[in-house]
Order: C-alpha cells, then structure tokens, then sequence
C-alpha cells in the first residue's frame, strides 16, 4: 500500500525531532527537510551542527533528509523587514513573519512539489475542527508555557487543513523523554529562545550592522514632561517597556513609553505610566474565518508569553481592527503581533500600530 | 533498485581495490622502519607509487601522496609559489574549490591573481590563459577537466605556450584521471593533482605528480616522507588502494570511456526526446569527460527534483557535493553565464564503470514523472 507522504520540518532541535518521530509512528512516509535560513555565521540556528542533529535523528528514525538553502527568502521576507521595523521605532516579530512566508507559504509550495499532501511542524500548537463549521482552527497548545500559537495567527483554514503540530497535545518533558526513549540525540539539547539569525541576543547590534549609518535615528530621551534627559545612538536600540540600557544615571526607575523615529525621540515613563486602554493593529488576518463581533469579550495576546488581555472590538475595517482593553491594560509595543483569542482558539490577529486613542 | 550516478563526488570503491587495503591493513609496520615488517610496508607503497605515476606517464618518484586531491591542490599551490618567491598565480573561475579558495587566500596575502573565465559551454581558451601570464608570474594552475559540466581544458597548448617563461603548469586532474588519458610529460605539466576516490580508490588518499626537478615547498614538517615533500607516516592501506584503483583505471580506460560516453549521450538523447526544453549544462562536442551530465530543467526546482530521485533510488547531485548545508550556486554555471537560478538548479548526473543500460533506461523513464509531478505542484 502506498503511505502517504509528508514532509517534517526539521531544525535540529528536539521538537522537530520528537514530531518527526511521531509522523513515522502515525505511519506516515516522512521526508526531513531542514532550512538554511541565517547567513554564516550569524545567529544561533542553521549551523552545520544543527542539520547534522536533524540528519542523525532522520537516519535513526530510517528516513531521508535534505537541506534547502533558503537565505536569500529569509533576507528579503524576514531580516531585511526586520531590520526596516526596528529603524522605524517598531519591536518586529520574526517568528511570526517567518512562519507566514517561509515555513507555511514556501516550505509548503516544495512540499507539494516533493509529491507529499502534508506539512509537520514541531510547533507546540494545536489544530481542531470548529465545532460550528468543521473547518480546522489554531487551538494554544496543551503545554501553556511552551504554546507557540501567538506566532502562528496568520494560518488560515486553508493552511491548517494541510498541517500537523504532531507534539501540540504533549508538554516539553513528555517531548523530552520521548526523543529519548527513542535514543534521539537531540533528547538533551539546550533550547533556543531568541531570535536565531541575532547573535547574542544584540538585535540594536545586529541592526547597527545591517543598515547603512545615514538611516540610524539618534536622538534625545524625553521625559513626561517632555524635558530631555538623554541621549541615544539611535532609535532601534529601544522597544516599549525596555528599562536597561537607557543611560539616564540615577533616579528612579524608567521605562520607554513611547519611540518617535521620525524625530529620533525616545520617550521614558515611570511603571506607573506602562499601560494603555487598548490597541490599533494593522494587516488583519481573521484566520477562523471572519471578524468576531464587537459584543463579546475576547482575549487579547500583545506579545509571546504575555497573559491574554481582556478585551473587545470596538471597530474593524477590512485590514485594520481597534480592540479596546475592558480594564486598563499594558502598554504596546508597535511592531509586534496582536493575536485574539476566543478561548484557546485563535481568531486571528494582526500587527500593531499604536495604542487606541482616548 | 538503488541507481548511483554520482560518480564525480565519489565512485563507489572496487572489489578489488578492497581486497587489497583489507590485505594491507593486515600488514604490520612503519614503512620508515628498517625491520622486515617496515620493508614490507614500504614495498606496498612503492609498488603503489609506480601505478599512480603510470595513470599519468610520469616517474615514481615524482609522486607525492596526500590525503587527496584538496591537499594536493593546497602543496601545488602554496608549496609552489612559495619556492618561487611568491610571483603571481594565473588560474580559472571554474576550479575546485581547493583551488579557487586557496588562490583567494593567497591573494589576500600579498600574491598577484588572475582568474579567467570561460565560454558559455565552460571551455576556457588557451590564448586567455596566456596572455594573462606577466613577468611576475611564477604559477599557472588551471584543472584539466571539470567534474560538474566535463568541459577539458587545452593544457598542452598552454603548456607549450608558456615554455621557457619560467612558469610552473599546474593541473587539477582529480576528475580527468582512469577517465581520459593524461601524459604529464606530453602535457608539459609541472604539477598534476589526483584523487584516489574518484576512480574507485578510497577517500582520504590523492597524490601530488610533481616534475623532476620542479621546486616545492612542503607544507606540513615533522618528517622526512615523501622526500621531504610531505611529512607524516604513509596511509599505506589507503595508498595501497589508490594504487589498485589507479593501475585498474588505466588498464580499462579505453573501454570504459568509450563505454561511459556512450551511456552518456543514451541518457542525453533520452532526457531531450521526454523534456524538449532541457538545457545541456556543458561542452555539446568534444574534447569532454565521457561520464558527467549536466543539465537545467526549466520550470523545475533543482533541489525538488534531486529528493525526488533519490526517493526513488537515483542518487545525482547539484554541481560539487558539498557539506550538508544545501546547494550552493554552482560557481562554474555562474562562471559559464548562467543566473543565480539557474546556477542552482544545474542537474549533474556522474556515470561510471559500473553504470548499466538498464540504470540508464529507469532514469530516462523516471526524471520525466517527476518534472511533471513538480511542475504540478509547483503550478498547484
């Protein structure tokens, strides 16, 4: 009998590997592929170790695995926008970039090419079907603190009905002792957690590095009062609610409220000025489908790991949404994903613009 | 049915040939050491010896063993220059990238470089080599056949151009070595650069032929082997299958050349007659290596098409086989004008003696299946 034929995106690491795994235990016939994302020596992922970890797993697990050199994809769609984003004042989200127009737009085009009718993950992330249409929906995953779900808003239905996150139902430490049950050599590999093509975590550094001088915005710190307090080397080294790194010398605890590129102005706020009644998020996908009504309480995720928010939807037009926090909520940090929530399923989202205006 | 038409990143090791390392690794001793065991070793490697520097017509004693063709190509170029004095080096945009990275290396620090390039089938022509030749010029290196289009360069001509310049003719023939003759001497080479797996010998073994009298530096010390030329204690089980390979490769070359264009131009004529919109990658005429295809398929992911085959038994590459960090675009079809895409997406299918009728036909039958099966996809 002919298997079907999936391909499992493989980035070295033990998720992949450990859904990987469970794709030939579903009997699935698997083709590993690995992504070369971030140039040479940039960043954490996509070193020849970390293909090496994926083949070692996929020669394990008795399946071929190959390696597609992405880099020029991954400069245009991810690091060139991200580099532009933190120029003009914004926090980008990669990730979720990354996830939109490489892993489930073109890994999903080679995909099909390779004759396969599927496409595995090793998000941690769930795909049910709603109740109410039968079509597949985003679900957060089983494990709260691993859920990936907020990257993964702009999946639409059409995407979902081809995926798999095989560990989405599992948390890290079934993961964990699955890869090594099955003697997996990623079993006891150490996690990445920050942006893979950022060396050391330095995105102000890695930026400094890619954009020609004559576009970095330097400028002043402003307090609320508007008096200038400092001064900056350039904007992109700040994102909202950032308390280190500002060089204001003593005093009393300061946080960025808010980044003017244009005029290269940083402006600080103590704790008591971190918050907003609600947000303006631009580039609206409604992955379940359509714009959920203005009368029902929604919850609100405004960056990764943060707690949903609660909150309605006081205005949307074709691209954009207004959410309104129903008690006065955190700041926002334009540049990073609004993902909305009806429980555990995500409805959709969009990026954010500014804060909703009193 | 496992299919292997991957010849040129490496031949599959001969019966033969592993029967004699297997002897070899038997064998107890130095070959350095004056005991009987010592002897005996140094006999295998010197019987070796006289069969590598046959494959090329040279002298045993011109032959130096490396650890392949990579080191070989690194003591040719370093070692060389270095005994010249550093002058200038004149090389090619389509070597291997032992040769073009050490060449870069090399003119980084401090040594005049000169790269020419090619016509659009990868030739490159005698005249360009020369006239790029100055008088600071102490090396010209410039490989005798390209492993990833088969297009073979005029050396004799270059050579005898160059004679009485005070110029050294290098030649990287890890790829031309069992597959076309070479005469070293006829040749007017200076340095010749082999490897021991691309002719069914094992990896990690190559030698360097080095004239009679043409000046190197050695490159690694620590021991008078290889008269001074390359320290380190023999691989001689490796050395011993190099020599295997080299003496069997010679003996068969006719034949097995002739056998391989043939299946070649079998493959070639098959491909086009099913794909009318291939593109031959290469030289169309001789002089060329029998073995090597090299093809584009339009409207068709190179890298798709390479899994797909070998999902289906086909083991073929992208240009060079490099590490496992995916296809790089191959520096010789951009070097031939080809763009970036295209660059990567270049098909090389590498026969060999073992290569049947039979592989050849199922390969015919089978790319087509799957450049439709892409194309859908791809259009889906």
């Amino acid at each position: 009998m002919k298997r079907e034929r999936i391909v499992v995106a493989m980035s070295g690491g033990v998720d992949s590997s450990v859904a990987a795994a469970l794709c030939v235990e579903a009997g699935y016939e698997v083709i590993g592929v690995s992504l070369r994302l971030a140039r040479d020596g940039e960043g954490s992922c996509c070193s020849l170790d970390d293909f090496l970890d994926a083949r070692a797993v996929a020669d394990r697990l008795g399946f071929p695995h190959y390696v597609f050199d992405l880099r020029d994809l991954f400069e245009r769609r991810v690091v060139q926008p991200f580099v532009d984003e933190y120029l003009a004042g914004r926090t980008p989200n990669p990730c979720a970039r990354c996830n939109q127009h490489v892993k489930f737009d073109w890994l999903w085009q080679r995909t099909r090419e390779l004759g396969a009718t599927k496409l595995a993950t090793g998000h941690y992330a769930r795909i049910a079907p709603d109740p109410a249409t039968g079509r597949p929906v985003l679900r957060a995953a089983r494990d709260a603190l691993k859920d990936q779900s907020y990257f993964l808003f702009t999946l639409t239905a059409d995407v979902l009905a081809h995926t798999l996150f095989p560990i989405g139902e599992m948390v890290k430490d079934e993961v964990r002792a699955m890869a090594a049950t099955l003697g997996l050599a990623t079993a006891a590999k150490p996690e990445s957690m920050e942006v893979c093509f950022v060396p050391r975590g330095d995105a102000g550094g890695f930026v400094a590095g890619h954009a020609p001088a004559d576009r970095l915005r330097p400028g002043v710190v402003v307090d609320e009062t508007g008096a200038v307090v400092g001064r900056h080397d350039g904007v992109h080294r700040f994102t909202v609610g950032q308390r280190r790194g500002l060089a204001l010398g003593g005093g009393p605890r300061r946080y960025v409220r808010a980044i003017d590129a244009r005029s290269g102005t940083v402006a600080v706020t103590d704790a008591s000025g971190l918050h907003s009644r609600g947000l303006v998020a631009r580039d609206v996908i409604w992955s379940a489908g359509s714009a959920p009504g203005t009368d029902v309480t929604l919850g609100v995720r405004i960056r990764h790991r943060h707690p949903l928010v609660a909150g309605r939807i006081v205005e949307t037009t074709e691209r954009t949404v207004a959410i309104a926090f129903d008690d006065d909520g955190p700041a926002v940090t334009p540049g990073q994903a609004a993902v909305v929530y009806r429980g555990d399923v995500v409805l959709g989202g969009g990026w954010i613009v500014g804060e909703l205006a009193a | 049915m496992r299919i292997y038409l991957d010849h040129n990143a490496s031949a599959p090791l001969r019966p033969e040939v592993r029967a004699a390392m297997i002897d070899a690794l038997g064998a107890t001793g130095n070959p350095s050491s004056a005991h009987r065991e010592g002897a005996h070793a140094r006999m295998l490697v010197e019987r070796a010896r006289a069969e590598v520097a046959a494959l090329v017509g040279g002298e045993p004693a011109e032959v130096v063993f490396t650890s392949g063709a990579t080191e070989a190509n690194n003591l040719a170029l370093r070692g060389a220059l270095a005994a010249s004095g550093h002058g200038g080096l004149v090389t090619t945009a389509i070597e291997h990238a032992s040769v073009l990275e050490t060449a870069r290396e090399l003119a980084a620090g401090g040594t005049p470089l000169v790269q020419i390039g090619t016509d659009a089938e990868g030739r490159i022509a005698a005249p360009d080599v020369v006239a790029a030749c100055t008088a600071d010029t102490t090396l010209v290196s410039v490989g005798l056949a390209n492993g990833e289009v088969g297009s073979v360069a005029p050396l004799e001509a270059i050579a005898a151009a160059l004679v009485g310049r005070g110029i050294v003719v290098h030649s990287d023939a890890a790829q031309a070595a069992g597959r076309i003759p070479i005469d070293a001497g006829r040749l007017g080479m200076g340095l010749l650069s082999l490897s021991a797996h691309k002719l069914g010998g094992p990896t990690g073994v190559g030698a360097l032929w080095a004239r009679r009298g043409c000046a190197l530096h050695a490159q690694a010390s620590g021991g008078p082997q290889e008269r001074g030329r390359r320290a380190g204690t023999e691989n001689v089980a490796g050395i011993v299958g190099f020599g295997v390979a080299a003496r069997l490769a010679r003996a068969e070359l006719a034949a097995t050349s002739a056998r391989t264009a043939a299946l070649r131009e079998r493959l070639w004529t098959g491909l086009r007659a099913a794909l009318p919109d291939i593109v031959l990658n290469g030289p169309a005429g001789e002089p060329r290596l029998p073995n090597p295809l090299n093809v584009t398929i339009p409207r068709c992911e190179g890298e798709s098409l390479l899994v797909l085959l070998a999902l289906e038994g086909v083991a073929a590459s992208l240009g060079s086989a490099c590490a496992a960090g995916g296809a790089e675009p191959s520096h010789v079809l951009q070097a031939m004008g080809r763009n970036e895409a295209d660059a990567r997406s270049g098909l090389r299918l590498s026969l060999g003696p073992t290569t049947t009728d039979a592989e050849i036909d199922r390969v015919v039958a089978v790319v087509p299946r799957l450049v439709a099966q892409i194309r859908r996809g791809a259009a889906a």
